[in-house]
């Protein structure tokens, strides 16, 4: 898996959650919550999409290394054992 | 036509999906209703043969009215009904339906040429409604004027969904005298108990704090059936069942209150998930109109966005609105010694000609209390 495929299923699960989204939009350095208005119930879903789709289970301590569109690429990635510098 | 709230007063029969001769069952949806809240199905809690429709598609009627008549199986058809009547209040009262997403738009295909009435072409300029998010409902997906109609409609839907919570706003704050009571609550026990319980699980059956709020205020409510309860008739009329209604934020602007119903009888795994589905039904308007109509008492919560408080405005005919703030982290004497402690601020709005601020702070206690011991919510 690429980090480029990483971010596309991040953005996959955000658009489960916030079908509204405009990914094109969003600033991945930006949190997230303030961008796509998403609350605690849409947070939960959006971290068991990214379990469904990535098979990682994001512990509810790790929660805030998920603020940005760029930290979930990031903790997924590692998780992941993507490359830094795959496409 | 089904209210689903004090704020309706009218909805547009958009579409029969049953035909008089039908049969029918109990939960089916008969029918599409339009409403400030918007689209809405109509269910039914009966079976039987669809007798005779009365309110035809396009009509717009006052809440209460009859839209059809159903017959038992066997029964013989009625009398031909022509013209629409309300129906008498206890019947009204039993009336009830369920909701369904506006049908989804699909955008042609770039390149691909809509084929537009001229008619439906020339209202959609008047009205500014993008045929290129229209889906014809005419023969091959011609667009129709009645596809622009509905358009033009749903796209004042924020507007009229403003109005009609401005409305029961100034009713409730017009006739029902509020009387207001906070206090803050220790929410160490909770999040450690939490805490645990989300640690052990997979994030599908994890749960949020409001869980353990909603339990434990539908918990304190048996115990304070006056504020579980409507005022009419110059009385207060303790509900049956506690259907906490839940105050959920509408991204496009707006809110609804739809009911998780029985909650204090439920645990806390299967009202996680009926929180989820209904927030997410409630966003993607696909709610039930018994789910609007069910609520006996409203619970808000605006610590999403780091409120420490909210005081709410109560829901007519209900009694009572209780509120949440966020979890928050303060100084608190524990033993004796000042400790750093997850505190919430909890909330009532109560109606005080049907209960007082003895019973009120009382309630709030009670909630205290139960969040103390959370594994027995």
């Amino acid at each position: 898996m690429t980090r480029a495929e990483v971010k596309q299923a991040v953005v996959d699960a955000l658009l489960g959650v916030v079908p509204e989204a405009r990914p094109a939009e969003i600033d991945p350095t930006a949190p997230l919550r303030d961008q796509v208005d998403i609350d605690s119930m849409d947070f939960i879903n959006f971290i068991v999409a990214l379990d469904e789709a990535l098979g990682v289970d994001v512990p509810e301590s790790e929660y805030g290394r998920l603020s940005t569109l760029g930290a979930c690429v990031d903790y997924l990635a590692e998780r992941l054992g993507v490359p830094a510098t795959s496409a | 036509m089904p209210s689903l709230g004090a704020d309706m007063v009218a909805g547009t029969l958009t579409e029969w999906y049953k035909h008089p001769g039908d049969a029918i069952h109990r939960g089916d949806i008969i029918a599409a209703v339009d409403t400030d809240k918007g689209s809405i199905d109509v269910e039914v809690f009966d079976d039987g043969v669809l007798d005779q429709i009365v309110v035809q598609e396009g009509q717009k009627v006052p809440v209460g009215t009859l839209l059809a008549l159903i017959r038992s199986p066997g029964a013989a058809p009625s009398a031909p009904v022509t013209t629409p009547v309300p129906m008498p209040a206890a019947a009204r009262a039993e009336a009830t339906t369920a909701a369904a997403p506006a049908p989804p738009l699909h955008p042609e295909a770039p390149g691909t040429r809509l084929r537009v009435s001229p008619l439906a072409r020339r209202l959609a300029a008047e009205r500014g409604v993008d045929l290129a998010t229209i889906r014809g409902s005419g023969e091959g997906g011609t667009i129709l004027r009645e596809d622009i109609e509905a358009a033009a409609s749903a796209g004042d839907r924020p507007a009229r969904m403003r109005r009609a919570i401005a409305a029961a706003m100034t009713r409730s704050k017009r006739e029902i005298p509020h009387f207001y009571l906070t206090s803050t609550v220790d929410f160490g026990p909770a999040s450690v108990w939490l805490a645990r319980w989300n640690g052990e699980r997979k994030p599908a059956e994890r749960m949020l704090p409001a869980v353990l709020l909603l339990k434990a205020t539908a918990l304190a409510l048996l115990e304070f059936s006056e504020l579980n309860a409507r005022w009419e008739d110059d009385r207060v009329q303790p509900a049956e069942a506690i259907h906490l209604g839940v105050a959920t934020s509408l991204r496009g602007g707006g809110l609804v209150v739809p009911a998780l119903h029985h909650v204090n009888r439920k645990t806390l795994p299967p009202l996680m998930e009926e929180l989820r589905d209904l927030v997410q039904r409630a966003r993607s308007g696909t709610l039930r109109s018994s789910d609007l109509t069910d609520g006996t008492i409203t619970v808000t919560s605006l610590g999403e966005r780091s409120a420490d408080m909210v005081l709410g405005v109560i829901y007519p005919p209900q009694t009572a609105i209780v509120g949440f703030g966020a979890v928050v982290e303060r100084p608190w004497v524990v033993g004796g010694a000042v400790v750093p402690r997850p505190v919430i601020t909890v909330s009532l709005a109560a109606d005080h000609r049907a209960s007082d601020g003895h019973r009120g702070a009382a309630f709030l206690a009670t909630i205290e209390r139960l969040l103390q011991a959370p594994e027995e919510l």
